[in-house]
């Protein structure tokens, strides 16, 4: 485990005065919401990097919670579809896909063990690799897209820039809004705002979460990767909760317009149309999985190929993914620390939950920083 | 995956932009940015697509955030999402 170096703390913010400064106003206005706990959600993996990694729950008043939600693209990616990732390797096809991938087990085995058996599956950094890869042979690709909207739209224009004929696209790629009306409708649920991701609203513009603000009366705020960014978006956050006054309010106004970026959107939805789905542990979410539309038939791997997931439901599924609560964790109702595989059996370089896979996975985060993010003695820059 | 990174844009050629990543040159396409790049811009990355071009005035608030997490150590899995996405440009073209 990753032993934090206490010099960090006077790096960790470019600005302490400021950092101090949100801090003291944020304790102040949780404070005058006056109850013994408030709880808040981001949805986004790199905004729980940054919480974690610059300590900000040390930060925090007490009595707020910040849960880190369904935000990590990997951790959501359904059994089921890395089970067609799978079958399609082990049918001998070449499948190509983004790193992450690799370790996230499906039924009875991760692309990586599917690899190990001889499969031919290929990492990419960019869906555009994976369009020359597929330019050089003859052979049919299969790139196996996973991402949220930001990385949906890179698929898009890959689609949409006329790929080779053996070029073909799996798509397990979510969409976010849906799911945060998933979470706020949730009985156990305790979220009474969210923090949303500043780089999926540079695409989809803030204005998108306005019908949700309006069916579920809960606050909204964009916010940046900063840890300044994340403070200043959680004191607005803390305010539209004391004040009782739900709205969307734009805390990155350097990256998110209202409209967002209107030319990513117009490639996004003539490639993609949102259908219904599972989001692994999480719920069936309507209109949160991206599939590509029948213009693009020729080039979606679920109508070109016969993929054959029978096979793979000869072996048992491992035992201990049945413990695994990345589900509860990503709905906000568990901590990874209340998982007993958490450290033990499962660890990054041999994860039992998809949480524990990606850099962007609540597990991972926490473990890598120290196995539980309230940490103590290295918050001392802000004044709790 | 959901980091972005931004870079400085050296050459465009139709859709494909040269962009320097702190010294390390890759090409990016251009067909999703929401404002057409020339050289000097900078954009933010994201898996080999710049999605958005940023505005001049905000060019040193971005990139100092990157500066601070990429002088971490190699095992910071903020660093290493950034220097994935890098990587995630395509062929190098230093
Ligand atoms: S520690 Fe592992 S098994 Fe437990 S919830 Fe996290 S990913 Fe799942």
């Amino acid at each position: 485990m990753t032993v934090r170096d206490p010099g960090l703390t006077e790096l960790k913010f470019r600005d302490p005065g400021r950092a101090r400064a949100l801090a003291g106003t944020l304790a102040r206005v949780v404070g005058d919401i006056g109850r013994d706990r408030v709880s808040v959600m981001h949805v986004c993996g790199s905004h729980e990097q940054a919480i974690a990694r610059f300590g900000l729950r040390a930060a925090l008043p007490r009595t707020l919670d910040v849960i880190m939600g369904p935000g990590c693209p990997v951790c959501i990616t359904d059994v089921p579809e890395v089970d067609e990732g799978v079958a399609l390797a082990r049918q001998g096809v070449r499948v190509a896909t983004y790193g992450d991938m690799l370790k996230v087990p499906g039924t009875s085995m991760s692309l990586a063990d599917a690899q190990a058996e001889g499969a031919r599956v290929e990492v990419v950094y960019s869906v555009a690799q994976a369009v020359d890869a597929a330019r050089r042979s003859d052979e049919p690709l299969v790139f196996f897209a996973t991402g949220f909207e930001t990385t949906a739209v890179a698929t898009a224009a890959a689609v949409l820039q006329d790929p080779p004929p053996n070029f073909f696209v799996l798509s397990a790629h979510k969409y976010i809004p849906p799911v945060m009306e998933i979470v706020a409708e949730m009985p156990e649920t305790r979220v009474e705002g969210f923090l949303a991701a500043g780089h999926a609203a540079t695409i989809t513009g803030w204005g998108v979460f306005e019908p949700l603000v309006a069916r579920h009366r809960l606050p909204v705020v964009v916010a940046g990767f900063e840890p300044l960014d994340i403070l200043a978006g959680l004191v607005k956050l803390a305010e539209l909760i004391r004040d009782g006054r739900p709205s969307v309010e734009n805390m990155f106004p350097r990256c998110v317009t209202k409209e967002g970026n209107l030319r990513a959107q117009e490639r996004l939805w003539r490639v993609f149309r949102p259908i219904g789905g599972r989001w692994r542990g999480i719920a069936h979410v309507p209109n949160g999985n991206l599939r590509l539309r029948d213009e693009w038939a020729h080039l979606d791997a679920r109508r070109q190929f016969d993929i054959d997931l029978h096979r793979l439901c000869d072996h048992a599924p491992p035992a201990l993914v049945e413990a695994c609560l990345c589900g509860d964790i990503m709905a906000g109702i568990k901590a990874p620390t209340d998982c007993g595989l958490f450290g033990r059996q499962c660890v990054p370089g041999a994860p039992v939950g998809a949480c524990m896979v990606s850099s962007e996975g609540t597990c991972r985060i926490w473990y890598q920083y120290g196995g539980h993010p309230e940490l103590g003695g290295y918050g001392a820059v802000c004044a709790r | 995956m959901c980091l972005g990174v931004p870079g400085k844009v050296i050459d465009v050629q139709g859709s494909v932009a040269t962009v320097d990543f702190w010294g390390v040159r890759r090409q990016v396409r251009l067909d999703v940015v929401d404002e057409p790049v020339e050289p000097g811009d900078y954009i933010l990355n994201h898996v080999g697509y710049a999605i958005r071009r940023i505005p001049t005035g905000e060019i040193e608030a971005t990139l100092a955030l990157y500066e601070e997490l990429l002088a971490r150590a190699d095992a910071d899995l903020m660093a290493a999402d950034i220097r994935g996405e890098i990587q995630g440009v395509g062929d190098d073209r230093a």
